[in-house]
């Protein structure tokens, strides 16, 4: 008995670690004072109404998700020929290849963020939009490679060479059968992508400027001049979105066999 | 003499620096059901790949109805091939799979879905058409193959192992059945085989190969009864196999006299030939198992181990026993060649 009241306790702890942070989130923006504070001042839905009063939240908000989705969709177009020439051919330094993909998410975010910033931006002049868009589309690389990698490991080549001896061009037969049968692990690969995006701070952090902000930026930036609970409001909100994105991908797709 | 439907000429095929088969020359008629027949490394799997454009060759031609295919690409030579492990589309149903090429043609709908469930319905399949290949069986997935393949009317089908996935009840269903199809299309087919029973049972002539190069071609009968090397009598079930020389057998562990005369090469005898309970010969039995009908022993003799498979209704001999064998001439087969 007393060992499985112990595993409960941890269960319930660990839960408390996980969630604890999100519902005093949401609960705080619930708030009817004028300032951050858990517990709240009564409660009221004020601040969740504020926040889509607030110009540059919009603004930020309609950007990230620019670059989540574009971002990941160019990760995508350059991740999944990738992955599939890594898993079919016999590539000399494979593994290295593999490695130098996976760098982004290995390096910290900062020495990324700042790297892009002093030998990218600042040299070439790059726009603070495009050396956005570049950066979260080399931080969603990796996961695009890996993810869809994984779906084609028990994909045989033999599948490609009957279509091929069926009519098809070694390209169409990617196309008609390849790429049917890892969708999933495609479509996977897209929501890993635009989270990963969608929340990215440390690199972000660096290559915003002046009115162009992703939205967690932009956040941060809003909480060092006002400190009102419109901020919490909004945190509230994405995790609601990042949950409900997550929770219909393993829904219709079976997210979790491909992470 | 009309020319050969198929002509493979020198024909030299290597991955990389490694030459897998070098200068093959065969040709075969138009109709022929042909085995290539031999051990895992042989080179048939290589040659059948490049008849059917998957591995260019390093050097030589191959010929299909007079016309040089050797350089025309893999899509568009006209060959099935029936995969070993059937190679389906699983994201299509039964129809769309066999209906895959003939879209990839741009029929007109009405004669894609005419052919397709014709095909469907030659092999058995057309109620299952609306199935996923993972919700069939393996015989199912099988047949399912096949109509891919011969809906497209390809000018050769080659298969790869063609009966070798399958439990021995479904093995005897899909000879009949690649023999009726065969029949009734008149199609020329080419398999790949490691099992010298289907290649005996099912083709018109084997090809037998050996790293690469052709060991012995000939009719099933031919191939059984009078092969002409040893690599071939053993691989055809002559399990007892020695050099003669003068009269003396020479085996691995000693001589021995032959009791009727020879001349000097190999010969060879199989299981069921060697006579057990007289002769004068003498063994001990090293090890006896019980297969039914038949009971198959391995003696230890003078000039090595002898494999004998006797009716089980003969006296039986327990592992320790001494026994009298005999070799006769009547079942010995003999290779001129030496070693």
């Amino acid at each position: 008995m007393t060992e499985k009241w112990t595993s409960r306790l941890i269960l319930g702890l660990t839960l408390i670690f996980l969630i604890g942070p999100f519902l005093i989130i949401i609960i705080a923006g619930l708030s009817a004072g004028q300032s951050l504070a858990f517990p709240p001042d009564g409660i009221s839905l004020k601040w969740y109404l504020k926040v889509f009063e607030i110009e540059s939240f919009r603004d930020s908000f309609i950007l990230s998700m620019a670059l989540a989705i574009f971002g990941t969709l160019i990760a995508l177009a350059l991740g999944v020929p990738a992955a599939y020439a890594l898993n079919r051919y016999e590539i000399p330094y494979a593994e290295t290849i593999k490695t130098i993909v996976a760098a982004p998410i290995i390096v910290p975010g900062i020495i990324v963020g700042l790297a892009l910033l002093r030998y990218l931006v600042l040299p070439i002049g790059l726009t603070v939009t495009l050396a956005l868009f570049f950066a979260h589309t080399a931080l969603v690389l990796p996961y695009a490679v890996r993810v869809v990698s994984s779906s084609m490991t028990n994909l045989r080549s033999d599948m490609e060479e009957a279509a091929v001896l069926l009519g098809c061009t070694r390209l169409s037969a990617f196309f008609k059968v390849v790429l049917p049968n890892i969708k999933g692990g495609v479509l996977a690969a897209f929501i890993l992508g635009f989270v990963t995006s969608f929340n990215q701070v440390p690199v972000s952090l660096f290559l915003s400027g002046p009115g162009v902000r992703t939205l967690p930026i932009d956040m941060l930036a809003y909480m060092e001049i006002t400190y009102d609970p419109s901020v919490a409001a909004l945190s509230a909100l994405l995790a609601f979105l990042s949950v409900g994105i997550v929770f219909l991908a393993e829904k219709f797709l079976g997210f979790s066999r491909y992470v | 003499m009309s020319s050969p439907y198929i002509l493979l000429k020198d024909l030299t095929l290597a991955y990389g620096d490694m030459v897998a088969v070098p200068k093959l020359n065969f040709s075969c008629d138009k109709g022929e059901l042909i085995a290539l027949l031999g051990p895992s490394g042989c080179g048939k799997t290589t040659t059948m790949r490049s008849i059917a454009g998957l591995l260019a060759p390093q050097s030589g031609q191959i010929y299909i109805d007079g016309k040089d295919v050797t350089n025309v690409p893999a899509n568009k030579r006209e060959i099935g091939l029936m995969f070993q492990s059937y190679a389906l589309f699983p994201h299509l149903s039964g129809f769309e799979n066999v209906a895959f090429g003939l879209r990839i043609k741009k029929l007109p709908e009405a004669e894609i879905v005419e052919k397709t469930n014709k095909g469907l319905d030659t092999v058995g399949l057309l109620h299952l058409a609306n199935r996923k290949p993972s919700e069939m069986s393996g015989g199912q997935q099988q047949r399912l193959a096949l109509a891919r393949s011969m809906v497209m009317e390809p000018k050769v089908l080659l298969l790869d192992e063609p009966l070798s996935n399958l439990d021995a009840r479904l093995r005897l269903e899909m000879r009949a059945e690649l023999q009726r199809v065969q029949r009734e299309t008149g199609i020329t087919m080419i398999f790949v085989t490691h099992d010298q029973s289907e290649a005996l049972a099912l083709a018109d002539r084997i090809v037998l190969m050996k790293d690469g190069l052709i060991e012995q071609i000939g009719t099933p009968d031919e191939l059984y009864n009078k092969p002409t090397s040893v690599f071939a009598a053993d691989f055809l079930g002559f399990e007892n196999i020695f050099e003669v020389s003068n009269n003396v057998i020479i085996g691995d562990a000693g001589k021995m006299s032959l009791d009727f005369k020879s001349e000097s090469g190999h010969l060879a005898w199989r299981p069921s030939g060697v006579k057990i309970g007289q002769g004068k010969y003498k063994a001990v039995v090293k090890s006896v198992a019980f297969a039914g009908e038949r009971r198959e022993y391995v003696l230890d003799a003078e000039i090595g181990v002898i494999m004998a498979d006797v009716s089980a209704q003969k006296k039986s001999y327990k592992i320790g026993e001494s026994l009298a064998f005999d070799l006769p001439k009547s079942e010995a087969h003999f290779i001129e060649q030496a070693s």
